[in-house]
């Protein structure tokens, strides 16, 4: 089951989807690990308890950080998106498509890592390739509860625009039977990739899309989002509810909570009031 | 519906092909690479038909429009053998390496009547065309002075193994990121009467450019400066942003926003006031019917289609317009050979010249 309120990273690494000089501001504000975990600690202490999160780098420290406390984090839950997008594309450009998949597979370590790599790159097997991948982007988790891992948007779009359907199976299945977790799909095309999931009867899954009062990067339009809630049988997180800010918060929060079947929202925050602010809405306007 | 095919499957033309697939209107027939690996990977898990050789590709499927995103050296080429098929053409940015080619196939491509467009899919982000529809509506007078720049991480230390490092090939960041700036700046302001002060400078790589510095003369007095550099780890991705400043205000633009100060001179278009006013990318930007990393490049593609569609030559970003960006970055790497035009005593201008001594032997591993 998963909480309804779950606590988003992008304010932590200067994503801002509104403003450069905000996403600056952000990433100055965030530069020191601690400035990251209090605001965490202000979300916990709300009651959020679920951090949906990058794989970016640092965020292996906010891992660090809550392996070394478990008695402050007794039940803290993490959902892992992955990968970090912008640390492949940049790895492209530099060394091409092939030079970057084998720069982030596992170097040293696991004669299975080893094997797998090398075998699958040669048979062009995207199963193994794939899953060593995935394994990689993992290791700062390792310990930590992760019931639900997402695969995020920019590779969901990409395979789905692609057709390239098993890659959805391969990381579903890998992320069950390797980490026991539920897999997360994050689109901007939630219709369309509803379709594909169903089709590959991946059961029940949980699609993290834009969900939002004016339609903002809804892609297939506000009126498929909103028939896909009424009809399908999948776990809907909404995200950017309130459009990076062009919706008030409370007509935001208003409207979000009053469509059907929305399992949770995600929401990121840099101040406390902003986090209890955001909490006392939901819990205003969406009652069982 | 069209028929299309890819050509080149890096990271453009993987993303141009997953939009096109999932194009409504466009049935995909094919996709080439001269590696096999990648194409290997598709055929095999999507089904696409798939070819290693281009002039084979063309003499085998029948295709209205063709996609090339191969490395730029070889978009000349491959641009004339589809026209000369009478194909319609959309071409990944920079449009071609030399002036005369882009010159010699925008005429040609005239005189076949076809399609055609380059991927600065800048001129489709919203607040970028707010700022042409700004500047069309007079908004902040007569423009004096533009500056178009283009910050990023893309070569970090001194290594880089693909055609992106060498300039002959059409890596570098004036080719790469640059580019953007340019076709922005005449977009703006038009063709330019001359360039000075260029610097191409070298920060970590030894076969091209990481830093683009230069100015840009145009009509009545107007200039532009560009600054770009890729070498810039403070910035998450790449950011392109746009100033111009104007007898009755100024603009400044970047992919998110467009913030616009008018002067009580000015002629404020409806909606806007005097002092400061702020667009933002929600309101800017147009629903698309697949969004893969941002609206702009489902536009363009869009654009494309419906013009195939309907066979409309004239629109935006066609080669007549890329052929103009082509033909300013020549400009630009003909003046950075010269250095700098008023010397101290006693130096010549060969000293002035940006290129670092080449450190990649020393740096190899």
């Amino acid at each position: 089951m998963m909480d309804r309120l779950l606590f988003g990273d992008n304010q932590f690494f200067g994503v801002n989807h509104m403003s450069e000089e905000k996403a600056r501001a952000q990433a100055l504000r965030f530069q020191e690990i601690e400035a990251v975990i209090d605001v965490l600690d202000a979300a916990y202490d709300e009651g959020i308890r679920t951090f949906m999160c990058t794989t970016h780098e640092r965020i292996s420290l906010v891992c660090d950080h809550v392996r070394a406390h478990p008695d402050r984090y007794p039940d803290y839950t993490f959902y892992p998106g992955m990968p970090y997008a912008h640390k492949y594309a940049n790895a492209v450009t530099e060394s091409g498509m092939l030079g970057a998949v084998k720069r982030f597979l596992p170097d040293e370590g696991l004669m299975d890592a080893a094997i797998r790599g090398t075998t699958s790159v040669a048979k062009k097997d995207i199963e193994g390739i794939t899953t060593l991948l995935i394994d990689a982007e993992m290791k700062m988790f390792q310990g930590l509860s992760t019931p639900v891992i997402f695969l995020q948007n920019v590779v969901v779009d990409l395979l789905l625009g692609l057709g390239f359907k098993e890659a959805f199976r391969i990381f579903a299945d890998h992320v069950k039977s390797r980490y026991d977790a539920e897999p997360g799909f994050i689109t901007m095309n939630m219709p369309a990739l509803l379709d594909v999931l169903e089709e590959l009867q991946i059961d029940n899954p949980i699609i993290c899309s834009n969900i939002n009062k004016i339609g903002f990067r809804m892609c297939g339009g506000s009126a498929a989002y909103e028939a896909a809630l009424r009809e399908r049988q999948f776990r809907a997180v909404a995200m950017s509810v309130f459009a990076s800010g062009a919706i008030p918060a409370r007509e935001a929060i208003e409207w979000v909570c009053a469509q059907p079947n929305i399992a949770s929202i995600v929401f990121g925050a840099s101040s406390k009031a902003n986090i209890r602010g955001t909490r006392e809405l939901v819990s205003e306007f969406w009652q069982d | 519906m069209i028929k299309v095919a890819v050509v080149g499957l890096g990271k453009m033309g993987l993303s141009h092909h997953a939009m096109i697939n999932a194009h409504p209107e466009v049935e995909m027939v094919g996709i080439c690479d001269s590696s096999s690996y990648v194409l290997g990977v598709l055929k095999k898990y999507t089904g696409v038909a798939t070819y290693n050789d281009f002039d084979a590709m063309l003499e085998k499927v029948d295709l209205d429009a063709v996609v090339i995103a191969t490395p730029s050296s070889s978009h000349a080429r491959m641009v004339r053998a589809a026209l000369d098929r009478g194909l319609h053409v959309f071409c990944e940015k920079p449009f071609t390496l030399s002036a005369q080619d882009a010159e010699e196939l925008a005429a040609l491509s005239r005189e076949k009547d076809l399609v055609t467009q380059v991927g600065y899919h800048n001129r489709f982000v919203g607040a970028f065309c707010e700022v042409k529809r700004l500047l069309d509506a007079g908004a902040i007078g007569t423009v004096t002075h533009v500056l178009g720049e283009a910050y990023g991480p893309v070569v970090l230390k001194p290594k880089g193994g693909t055609w992106r490092s060498q300039r002959t090939e059409g890596g570098g960041c004036l080719y790469d990121y640059a580019a953007h700036a340019i076709d922005l700046v005449n977009w703006y302001l038009g063709e330019p009467l001359g360039v000075g002060g260029t610097v191409l400078g070298r920060v970590f790589s030894g076969e091209t450019d990481d830093e683009v510095f230069s100015t840009l003369y145009f009509p009545e007095g107007k200039t532009a400066q560009i600054s770009v550099n890729w070498s810039d780890e403070s910035y998450r991705k790449m950011t392109t942003r746009i100033t111009l400043w104007g007898t009755a205000g100024r603009i400044y633009a970047d992919r998110q926003e467009c913030q616009v100060y008018l002067r009580d001179t000015a002629q404020r278009p409806e909606g806007y006031g005097e002092g400061w006013n702020v667009r933002y990318t929600t309101d800017l930007t147009e629903p698309v019917w697949f969004y893969l990393r941002g609206e702009e490049y489902s536009a363009q593609i869009d654009s494309f289609v419906q013009r195939v569609k309907e066979r409309r030559t004239d629109g935006v970003n066609s080669f007549q317009s890329a052929a103009l960006t082509d033909k300013v970055i020549s400009m630009i790497v003909t003046d950075a050979e010269k250095g700098a035009s008023t010397l101290a005593e006693g130096v010549t201008a060969e000293s002035t010249r940006a290129t670092r001594p080449k450190r990649r032997r020393f740096w190899r591993r």
